[in-house]
């Protein structure tokens, strides 16, 4: 019976046990690489299949192409990463969220004089369908709200802020706190608002609400009106659209006023 | 069609407008009707069309009226629809636009789309039916639905059973989609998981793992959307496709860079580029991973980023700095500036005129005055005149 050796011998013996695992280990990655590299193309093809089938509802459906993207959310993979991805390549959805967002960069541009840069989800709605035309898809505020997330990675200061049941779109990079974006969900209701009403509704002093005021003039996201009986209204562009159910001709307006 | 009522088209007290749509068509049946193109509005208690180029002729109906809706995709050459199916009109209705028809529903044709979100919104009303709770005037407070007791027209019954067949249909339909993209999930999953694995291996080894290998995994990661679990970016630089796309930014960017004064934001690239391209676009990440490889890559552009976080593609040979030397120049001229008067006398964007400013002020050159008017500049005395 030999005995196992404490010299050198085995502690050679043992450097080569060593560097055998470690080729082992390198072998190990390689096979992983290569077993993915196979599954991978086995993906490719059930995913061929499924577009053949099923590309056309993910193009027209709406619903679908929300439990579509919450799926790959899910399981931790997102379809429009990459214009080089398998899932923008075969289903298509690549092109029509990147190209959905430069339609939006270009409305919010178009409006930022108007508006200073802050819109509502409807609105960029209504003109993004416009600037479409008609034999363009249908679009749904889904489909926007997950464009914009996207373009948020190029720096430009895309922000989503939720008011009263809907969203306003920033696209200008104006720094917006919590306080901000509070004050923007109280004037949702009338489009604008005043000291008093921050100070009713939020319970606020008046220094704290005649800051955030100053900021959103400053940001030219409101509008000063000394004019409004009572105090200074702070009026938002971005809310005028929703306040009108009609849209009022000229001729409309001038037998309007007094 | 006779459930129609003329209105003024202004909202009562306890109504609210919810959703509206122009370029909106009326078809009573099948048939087209000369309502052709007009303006859909959707309020709590009724739906609303007027002309687009008449605006006086506008009626409605009662939201009450409505049986159930249904949608009809769009085809080649046809809008989306939405089927509005009826109750028969009450007989103390006021004057509408027709006395009596045969149809018990009519169509919407969305003739410059907005059909998904309106029928959402729609179904919503539907559903809530907030007119029961909030009572307006008398003059289209009419049927409350069918009352206990009342013959149901039975056209209705008909074609509410057809419907259901239909509804059957596209439900089986949209069942075998979702269930084939849940097997789908149930494989890509496995994928991540394989990632996952993998990428602890390469952290467990750092450095037995060959660049090679590394090149192949990130582009693997690539092709199925899943961020690089070692780095934590989505799958970070360093592909040979976002090396590739480096190089032909390089390309593409070079004319328009120096037509702009060579400095663009990475979001006018993004559209100038995809504009360009016209299919086949690329995704933000890419645009931003490809333009990350720029500078290691020897290329003639690269990505600045600015403390705000703008992001910028410069021309190698651009020197912002020697610009705002330039742009204090500007600045004494005029005594002081605001980012948007200095964009206009320079002929460059807002949002670059306002970094550039920004950096000049950095640099010591320039001072900010910061009131509810606005950010002016002047040119920073205090350096200048000790």
């Amino acid at each position: 019976m030999h005995r196992r050796g404490v010299g050198a011998g085995a502690i050679a013996k043992k450097k080569l046990a060593e560097a055998k695992y470690k080729e082992r280990g390198t072998v190990l990655a390689e096979d992983q690489l290569a077993q993915m590299s196979k599954q991978l193309d086995m993906f490719k093809t059930n995913l061929e299949e499924f577009a053949s089938k099923h590309k056309q509802e993910i193009r027209k459906n709406p619903e679908f192409r929300v439990q579509f993207q919450d799926m790959c959310a899910t399981i931790g993979v997102d379809p429009l990463a990459s214009g080089k991805g398998f899932w923008s390549e075969m289903l298509g959805v690549g092109d029509f969220y990147y190209e959905l967002g430069v339609q939006i960069v270009e409305v919010c541009l178009a409006l930022k004089h108007r508006n200073g840069g802050l819109i509502t989800l409807e609105e960029l709605h209504q003109q993004v369908l416009k600037g479409r035309g008609k034999f363009a898809q249908d679009v749904s505020q889904d489909d926007l709200i997950r464009a914009i997330k996207k373009l948020k990675v190029l720096g430009t200061g895309f922000g989503i802020i939720p008011v009263g049941g809907t969203y306003l779109i920033q696209s200008v990079p104006a720094e917006l706190n919590m306080d901000h974006t509070v004050v923007l969900q109280l004037a949702e209701k009338n489009g604008y608002v005043t000291v008093s009403d921050i100070k009713a509704s939020l319970k606020w002093e008046t220094e704290r609400a005649r800051q955030v005021l100053e900021h959103l003039l400053k940001e030219g996201l409101a509008w000063l009106d000394l004019q409004a009986p009572g105090e200074a209204h702070y009026w938002l562009p971005a809310l005028f659209t929703d306040l009108y159910s009609q849209e009022i001709t000229a001729e409309e307006a001038r037998e309007a006023l007094p | 069609m006779d459930r129609f009522v003329w209105t003024s088209g202004l909202l009562e007290i306890n109504e609210t407008l919810v959703i509206q749509q122009r370029g909106v068509r009326i078809y009573d049946g099948e048939e087209k009707i000369k309502f052709d193109a007009g303006t859909l509005l959707l309020s709590t208690h009724r739906l609303i069309w007027r002309d687009q180029k008449n605006h006086e002729c506008c009626m409605a109906i009662p939201l009450s009226q409505i049986v159930f809706i249904e949608e009809q995709s769009a085809g080649i050459g046809k809008s989306a629809k939405i089927v509005v199916h009826l109750h028969p009109a009450p007989p103390n209705k006021e004057l509408g636009p027709f006395q009596s028809c045969k149809n018990s529903y009519i169509k919407l044709s969305f003739k410059e789309h907005g059909q998904i979100e309106f029928y959402r919104r729609l179904s919503e009303e539907m559903t809530q039916r907030r007119w029961e709770n909030m009572p307006v005037s008398q003059s289209f407070q009419t049927n409350r639905g069918p009352q206990p007791g009342r013959i149901r027209a039975v056209g209705i019954v008909g074609i509410e059973r057809k419907l259901e067949e239909k509804r059957k249909e596209t439900d089986k339909n949209i069942s075998e989609a979702f269930e084939d993209l849940s097997k789908l999930m149930v494989k890509a999953k496995e994928m991540v998981e394989l990632s996952k694995s993998i990428a602890n291996k390469i952290k467990d080894k750092q450095g037995d793992i060959t660049e090679d290998e590394t090149i192949r995994f990130k582009s693997y990661l690539l092709s199925m959307g899943i961020a690089n679990p070692v780095t934590r970016e989505t799958y970070g630089s360093g592909t040979q496709y976002h090396m590739q796309l480096a190089k032909q930014l390089a390309g593409i960017l070079q004319a328009p860079l120096e037509e702009r004064g060579g400095i663009m934001s990475l979001t006018e690239v993004y559209c100038l580029v995809n504009r360009a391209r016209g299919m086949e676009l690329l995704s933000p990440e890419d645009l931003v991973n490809a333009c990350k490889m720029l500078e290691a890559l020897k290329l003639p552009l690269r990505l600045r980023v600015f403390d705000s976080g703008v992001m910028v593609i410069e021309l190698q040979s651009h020197k912002e700095e020697e610009m705002v030397a330039s742009a204090l120049e500007t600045v004494s001229e005029k005594g002081s500036l605001t980012s948007e008067e200095f964009a206009k006398l320079v002929g460059m964007s807002v949002l670059l005129a306002k970094e550039r400013l920004l950096l000049a002020e950095k640099m010591g050159h320039l001072c900010r005055d910061d009131s509810v008017e606005g950010l002016r500049f002047y040119p920073n005395l205090f350096m200048t005149q000790s």
